[in-house]
């Protein structure tokens, strides 16, 4: 079952474009057959010529990003992205939702549909569709939340999964806290599942993990496509039967969307080391499996820096808050476990009912998936996606930022002029507060 | 990639946009090295084939042919655009482009405005037309313009008008040059106010320059290369006053200043014309600095001035450059950023500087700059990776600041005095559609648009608490 992808404004092309690199380049490595095949059925197809050609679509308002990805992705010889699977314009968004959600997506819209019709038609069967974008922008933000919406309308049945990178905090356009704010509400009643990076988290991990001196967008895309594909990448599931799954997305939401009000989903990647250091460490499924968890329950994004004083509540001690405790609960936990021994390795430690809410069972939180090929050349690693409160607070800064602009006016009168009113900026705040009271009262 | 089409009226319109296309060229030149008529280029020039007779324009990637300005040139009187005709730019422009009259319009707005601008209508319309239909994805406007005159002032704002009516969904971006304090024209006040309620009302953003500062500027380069320390010799043409290299010949006495203005017309369109990693499109800048659709008016600032001699460039030259932006003494106009209010700021980066440099000065410096407390992460950044001519790096900084608000209210208290006199007020009103409430509407615009910026000011320093937060009921 293959998986299309949408690749939306600058951020998706460029995210995406690494992605299918990184799926491309781990599946080829000497692995074993079965796994070879599943991943390239997956993500890639063959055309008559004999090309290997990425399942997607690229979407831009502007050509640079797009020519770009395309050579970048030609001159790795392995694949490539197909000749016609793209679509353009001269002029971009201007950093403004509303100029791409209520001008660009409509007139494009037809355009956009076919080229993602043309690709669905080439799968035998469609495991799902993946948008992938950022929220700061005009594109990414505006047009993807619209293409999600007409994906939404083409195709009521099928999976859409969401990738969203969210900007850094100190900010690169002084907007993207309203285009966040109107992307993620509307993007909740239309998506399945919402799966989301942020920039500043895997900065962090590119200077302190992968000591990169200067940092640029391309290592910081390079950490997004690695946890990504460490999700995507074929994998043995409770339901599949000792194959590899033929339905992950669909596993992936049922897991842990359970809820139409929780469906943010964190991600979190052990071990992430420069790649010069990988051959000369070793690993135990213990060592990382314990690591794992205790960033799992401080809301520690990754290995270093981790608060080992936070503890699962005991009974009575559990408290609503926000600013509260530090301790992070869970909805729902998917854990996925790449490489050497998985079979052996012992996850107990995650079915500790202390680290979900009480309204399922351990059993039911906790899901498990496995595969006994290493992951783009780490020889064990293990990915959660998560759907807990670790997201919270950076959603609470949010849209705390853009409530307190909002209370001002500033800058509205750029929306309105494109069709945007006041009533649906409050509608979004509404459901994001919603959404952040929601998880807040996880417990 | 997109184009935009300069509009230049009047003569300090004229002269400063000369000045703005012989620089323009100077740079594709240093850039362009294999002739070829590329994005970049397009952007504001046309490539024709003149040998086909009927100038058809060639399409991006072929040899540069012959380069045509994007641009409308308009004055009442002949001088200005004669001499640019006779000059070495005149291949650049065809007669279509232009607009002229012999009597010019006497210091006057009113005649530019309503006399001129209902005559010449038509006309301006259709070299609009025109101009707007080489484009294939036409984003700008940009218009230069004096508001101390008449024609500049006058006519100006009225194809400002006709800029709005006829293509709503572009950009205007008007570069405004005010008179000083000093200036020799009585009439001035009188102009510029009216030419300050046009723009308020129907300009995108305002660039606003104030002479003065560019004599500032300038004296102040001078000084340096005649007078400077041992040790410090300007490198040749490296300051932002040097017309070197160009097309045109000798320097003329306005040249100096109007080379600071046409630089700051480069590197705002830089992003647009050259790669970056981190690129600002036109249309991006209207969107993150005007929170508010009539404080519009952004404060540039241009640094470094001039580059020493000697090459090395350490780091700490490179954050000066940055505290240099935020400087009085680099501003073009007279204001003093740093201790009135900032809306928001625009840092726009060419040549050889690195996501890194920037973050960490910005870090630095939003310490000792007062933002609004709704936009205390008001920045917008862009990087732009060719830097100008004699340069390896620049920066131009775009403040929506209300220290423009005692400019205006300088201006004001001019406008008032002659006014309550009833100076000169005859020779405006004998033109026809000119009345007395054109001037008391002008002065109530500007009046409130003051109130606007002082109500900003007034929040100054006050702590202001999180606006509380919707709460949902369960």
């Amino acid at each position: 079952m293959s998986v299309v992808t949408v690749q939306l404004g600058q951020c998706g092309n460029q995210v995406g474009q690494e992605l299918f690199g990184v799926l491309r380049g781990d599946a080829e490595e000497g692995q074993r057959k079965t796994y070879r095949t599943a991943s390239w059925e997956r993500f890639f197809r063959q055309t008559a010529h004999g090309d290997v050609v990425a399942r997607a679509v690229l979407i831009d308002m502007e050509p640079k990003v797009i020519n770009h990805s395309m050579a970048k992705a030609a001159t790795s010889g392995r694949w490539k992205y197909g000749d016609a699977s793209h679509f353009s314009q001269k002029q971009g968004s201007g950093n403004n939702w509303a100029n791409g959600y209520c001008v660009h997506g409509p007139r494009h819209r037809e355009v956009v549909e076919e080229l993602v019709r043309r690709e669905v038609e080439c799968c035998d069967r469609l495991a799902g569709l993946m948008a992938m974008m950022s929220v700061a922008g005009g594109t990414g933000s505006g047009v993807g939340t619209y293409v999600t919406q007409c994906l939404r309308d083409v195709y009521p049945k099928s999976f859409i999964l969401n990738h969203l990178t969210w900007p850094y905090g100190t900010g690169e356009v002084i907007v993207q806290n309203y285009n966040s704010v109107l992307t993620l509400a509307h993007l909740y009643q239309l998506s399945d599942a919402i799966l989301v990076h942020e920039n500043d988290t895997v900065h962090r991990i590119c200077s302190q993990l992968l000591n990169i001196k200067h940092i640029s967008f391309s290592d910081v895309n390079r950490v997004i496509a690695h946890q990504l594909g460490s999700v995507l990448q074929p994998a043995l599931t409770a339901d599949s039967h000792g194959v590899y799954s033929r339905n992950p997305l669909g596993e992936l939401v049922s897991t842990l969307a359970c809820h139409p009000e929780y469906k943010l989903l964190s991600v979190c990647t052990i071990p992430q080391m420069p790649s010069s250091s990988i051959a000369y460490s070793t690993f135990s499924w213990p060592g990382l499996l314990k690591h794992l968890r205790q960033m799992l329950i401080s809301n520690s994004k990754m290995e270093e820096g981790i608060d080992w004083q936070v503890r699962p509540p005991v009974g009575s001690e559990r408290t609503r808050s926000l600013t509260g405790a530090s301790f992070n609960t869970s909805l729902a936990n998917l854990l996925i476990l790449r490489g050497k021994d998985v079979f052996s390795a012992d996850t107990g430690g995650f079915e500790d009912p202390a680290l979900y809410t009480s309204w399922l069972s351990s059993k039911e939180a906790l899901n498990l998936w496995k595969c006994p090929v290493p992951f783009n050349k780490y020889e064990k690693s293990a990915t959660l996606v998560s759907n807990s409160q670790a997201l919270l607070r950076p959603l609470d800064n949010m849209v705390g930022k853009a409530w307190n602009m909002f209370a001002s006016r500033a800058y509205i009168h750029q929306y309105i002029k494109f069709g945007i009113s006041e009533e649906d900026f409050l509608d979004s705040f509404t459901s994001l507060e919603q959404v952040i009271a929601s998880y807040s009262q996880l417990c | 990639m997109t184009q935009s089409v300069v509009v230049q009226v009047g003569q300090c319109g004229n002269q400063v946009g000369c000045r703005f296309w012989d620089l323009a060229l100077r740079e594709h030149a240093h850039v362009n090295k294999k002739g070829l008529y590329d994005e970049a280029l397009s952007s504001f020039f046309r490539n024709v084939d003149s040998r086909k007779g009927d100038e058809t324009a060639c399409g991006v990637g072929g040899r540069i042919l012959h380069l045509k300005a994007r641009a409308v040139l308009v004055d009442m009187e002949e001088g200005v655009v004669n001499e640019i005709l006779q000059g070495p730019l005149r291949e650049v422009f065809d007669s279509t482009q232009l607009l002229t009259d012999v009597s010019g319009s006497g210091n006057n707005w009113a005649v530019g405005h309503m006399m001129y601008g209902s005559a010449y209508r038509e006309q301006i319309v259709e070299k609009l037309r025109r101009a707007a239909e080489h484009c294939d994805c036409l984003q700008c406007f940009f218009l230069i313009h004096s508001m101390g005159g008449g024609t500049g002032s006058g006519l100006g704002t009225r194809v400002l008008s006709l800029l709005e009516e006829e293509f709503p969904e572009v950009c205007r971006i008007v570069t405004s040059i005010y008179p000083s304090v000093e200036d020799d024209v009585i009439t001035s006040p009188y102009n510029s106010v009216l030419a300050m309620r046009e723009l308020t009302e129907h300009a995108d953003c305002v660039l606003p320059v104030e002479n003065q500062s560019l004599v500032d500027i300038v004296s102040k380069i001078q000084h340096m290369s005649h007078g400077g320390k041992p040790g410090q010799t300007i490198k040749r043409d490296s300051s932002i006053i040097s017309g070197q290299g160009g097309l045109s010949g000798a320097e003329k006495p306005f040249d100096a200043m109007n080379n600071i203005v046409a630089n700051l017309l480069l590197n705002i369109t830089s992003s647009a014309r050259f790669e970056g990693s981190l690129n600002m499109d036109l249309n991006e800048i209207a969107m993150n600095l005007v929170p508010f659709p009539r404080l519009h008016y952004l404060v540039p600032s241009l640094t470094p001035l001039y580059t020493l001699a000697d090459v090395s460039v350490p780091t700490r030259r490179l954050d000066q450059m940055f505290s240099d932006a935020f400087s009085k003494d680099h501003q073009l106009i007279r204001a003093d950023p740093k201790h009135s209010l900032y809306l928001a700021c625009a840092l726009m980066v060419r040549g050889n500087v690195q996501v890194s440099d920037l973050r960490r000065n910005i870090e630095r410096l939003r310490l000792s700059l007062p933002f609004v407390s709704w936009n205390q992460e008001g920045w917008k950044t862009g990087l732009c990776s060719v830097p100008p001519v004699g340069h390896s790096h620049s920066l131009l900084a775009l403040a929506n600041n209300t220290c423009v608000k005692p400019t205006f209210m300088e201006l004001r208290e001019r406008f008032t005095k002659l006014y309550r006199k009833k100076a000169h007020l005859h020779h405006y009103l004998h033109v026809e559609g000119m009345e007395q409430s054109c001037f008391s509407e002008a002065i109530t615009s500007l009046s409130s648009l003051i109130e606007e910026y002082h109500h900003l000011d007034a929040s100054k320093g006050r702590l202001m608490h999180d606006a509380p937060r919707l709460s949902i009921c369960r």
